[in-house]
């Protein structure tokens, strides 16, 4: 923990994803609280970033075509990032758990199952497999926190499967079903506890990976859905008025990079602080 | 080393397979009647069921399946919903443009990637550190954006390339042959491929970097430097040539990454490839050109990771002779 602590990319990433969690969570006390409404939209539309409109509201980071805040879509879309991306990867870690430990502990069929899976998955690009489930139902943000819960699951049971394997043979786990505990016990409260470490490191990257692909979901129109403020779905607006108002579209994309960043340096900060044999600094 | 390119090339057999089945049976799930969606809401009871029996569609589902493979390998792929022609065209179409962006960005970032990645693993620590948080941003933007980014600076600010209209590859012929038009392709290519570079460049510079410090670990290389030899010939001949070799794996195993990325970069630039056209057929919900582009790229991939085993093996002695690489 304090090794973390003294690492400048673990200190980097957890505040900015404090901040823009703060910032999501206090959306209407630091914007105009309405990031779907629109007034007089001739007046309103357009405004560079720092400026106040003709009705004297002031905007940081100017408006859109239809003369909304982009500030306060901005950190009303943090919102729809931030859960879309935290609840699919909270999904995705699940099912790779229980998919992870199943497959390392019982040997046999669901190994087997697990590894043809994997593979599958793998074959397939997660784009493509989110594109195809993505066709399936009408787009909804649900629709895409199950979509990407459901594609991103895979690199976690193969590190929990891994983990498992080399932990069922261990002394103390022998000792437990020595005394006699059900098996579903001792993988609950033996040797699933002992494997999260590479989960960590996982589920750090995965809210990246998670948040990115949320917004490339939107982007093409088939996540979550406007005028719902989304990071994705603000730089798709914003593609159309990249000449006389190209902050629409670069504000929300400058968002998504830091965010991402942060999550990617946090994840390796996690690697080196849990895995001190690793050379990497 | 024949036995182990026929098991790897049963194992993407195995695979293409899978993602076959996989496709076929999660596309049974999506609502609605296809026949209906096909004649249209005015078509009448027994128009719909006529339809039904000429498409197959009332026989059980394992014989639907059963035909569609075989049809599928045979090249009989049906027809796009949306506009009609043979899915094998409209893909058959786009494939080369996917495969001239996709390939040359690929060759592009690991490139780049790789140099980045050795001057790293070398460099001082501020060096490292500068160039870290270069890749990790690289990293971390999205091709879409990026490629807006670039498109608003490039084409609507200086006025120097186009950002669309590129047509396919093969069409208006002659397309690489004359001057004028090679020179036409390459404007229409330089965004969609600058961004689709730069996004791969930052992952590839990341792995390349742990993978040259895993090396710069071993007790060979400190040999190496008590010999004598100065730090260029060992980054060269001892540690960069042992690092290519998780490398050229990585290489077949980013494929996936950079399919992805083209998806998005083929959809912001209307460039004519697979990715565009899987990202209409979705929107359109054209299912027979959906599912024949998802096992397009599984193909795809799979063919890359058998080539990038086989250069695995070509540059490593050990997976060469059959013992498996350490």
């Amino acid at each position: 923990m304090s090794r973390l602590r003294r690492d400048r990319r673990a200190v980097f990433g957890v505040a900015v994803l404090v901040i823009v969690c703060m910032a999501g969570v206090a959306a209407p006390l630091i914007s105009t609280g309405a990031p779907a409404s629109q007034h007089d939209v001739v007046a309103t539309r357009f405004q560079p970033p720092l400026t106040t409109d003709r009705t004297g509201v002031f905007h940081p980071l100017g408006t859109d075509r239809f003369g909304r805040d982009v500030w306060t879509r901005l950190v009303y879309g943090a919102r729809v990032s931030l859960v879309v991306g935290g609840v699919a990867v909270m999904l995705s870690v699940a099912i790779g758990l229980a998919v992870g430990a199943a497959a390392g502990y019982w040997r046999g069929t669901p190994r087997l199952l697990l590894l043809a899976m994997t593979d599958l998955a793998i074959a397939v690009p997660r784009v493509v497999l989110v594109l195809l489930l993505a066709a399936l139902a009408r787009p909804s943000a649900g629709l895409v926190i199950l979509v990407l819960g459901l594609t991103g699951w895979m690199s976690v049971a193969r590190l929990v499967q891994g983990e498992v394997g080399s932990l069922a043979a261990r002394p103390f786990v022998e000792g437990a079903v020595a005394l006699g505990l059900s098996q579903a016990r001792v993988l609950a409260r033996h040797i699933v506890p002992n494997a999260l470490t590479p989960v960590i490191v996982s589920a750090a990257l995965g809210l990246g990976q998670a948040i990115m692909l949320e917004a490339g979901l939107s982007f093409l129109g088939l996540g979550v859905q406007p005028p719902t403020p989304s990071w994705g779905n603000m730089i798709a607006s914003g593609r159309d008025t990249l000449v006389n108002a190209p902050w629409v579209a670069t504000a929300p994309g400058i968002a998504l990079v830091i965010v991402v960043v942060a999550c990617t340096l946090l994840g390796d900060a996690l690697q080196d602080a849990l895995n001190p044999t690793a050379r990497s600094s | 080393m024949l036995a182990h390119l026929g098991r790897r090339l049963l194992a993407g057999a195995a695979v293409v397979a899978g993602v076959l089945t996989l496709t076929f049976f999660l596309v049974q799930l999506a609502p609605g009647d296809p026949v209906e969606r096909l004649l249209g809401p005015t078509a009448t009871p027994a128009q719909l069921a006529a339809q039904r029996h000429a498409l197959g569609l009332d026989r059980p589902l394992a014989v639907q399946f059963a035909t569609w493979v075989g049809r599928f390998a045979r090249g009989d792929w049906g027809r796009s919903i949306a506009s009609g022609r043979p899915v094998v065209s409209v893909l058959g179409d786009a494939l080369p443009a996917t495969l001239v962006l996709a390939g040359l960005s690929l060759v592009a970032s690991y490139g780049l990637g790789f140099l980045i990645g050795v001057w790293q693993a070398r460099a001082d620590r501020r060096v490292d550190t500068a160039l870290s948080i270069a890749t990790v941003t690289l990293f971390a933007l999205p091709g879409y954006w990026l490629g807006l980014m670039l498109m608003m600076v490039f084409t609507y600010w200086a006025h120097w390339l186009p950002a669309f209209g590129a047509t396919g590859i093969d069409v208006g012929g002659g397309a690489f042959t004359d001057g004028a038009g090679l020179a036409d392709r390459l404007r229409h290519l330089a965004l969609p491929f600058a961004t689709l570079t730069l996004v791969g460049v930052g992952g590839a510079a990341r792995f390349v970097r742990g993978a040259m410090r895993d090396v710069l670990g071993q007790p060979f290389v400190t040999t190496a430097e008590a010999k004598g030899l100065s730090p260029f010939q060992v980054t060269r001949r001892h540690v960069a040539r042992n690092a290519m070799i998780p490398v050229i794996i990585l290489l077949g195993m980013s494929l996936p990454a950079l399919l992805s990325g083209a998806v998005f970069v083929e959809a912001v630039f209307a460039w004519p490839g697979v990715g565009r056209r899987l990202v209409e057929a979705v929107q359109a919900r054209d299912y027979p050109v959906v599912m024949a582009a998802t096992v397009v790229t599984a193909v795809l991939v799979v063919s890359g990771n058998l080539l990038a085993d086989l250069c695995a093996a070509w540059v490593d002695p050990r997976v060469r002779q059959g013992k498996g690489a350490t």
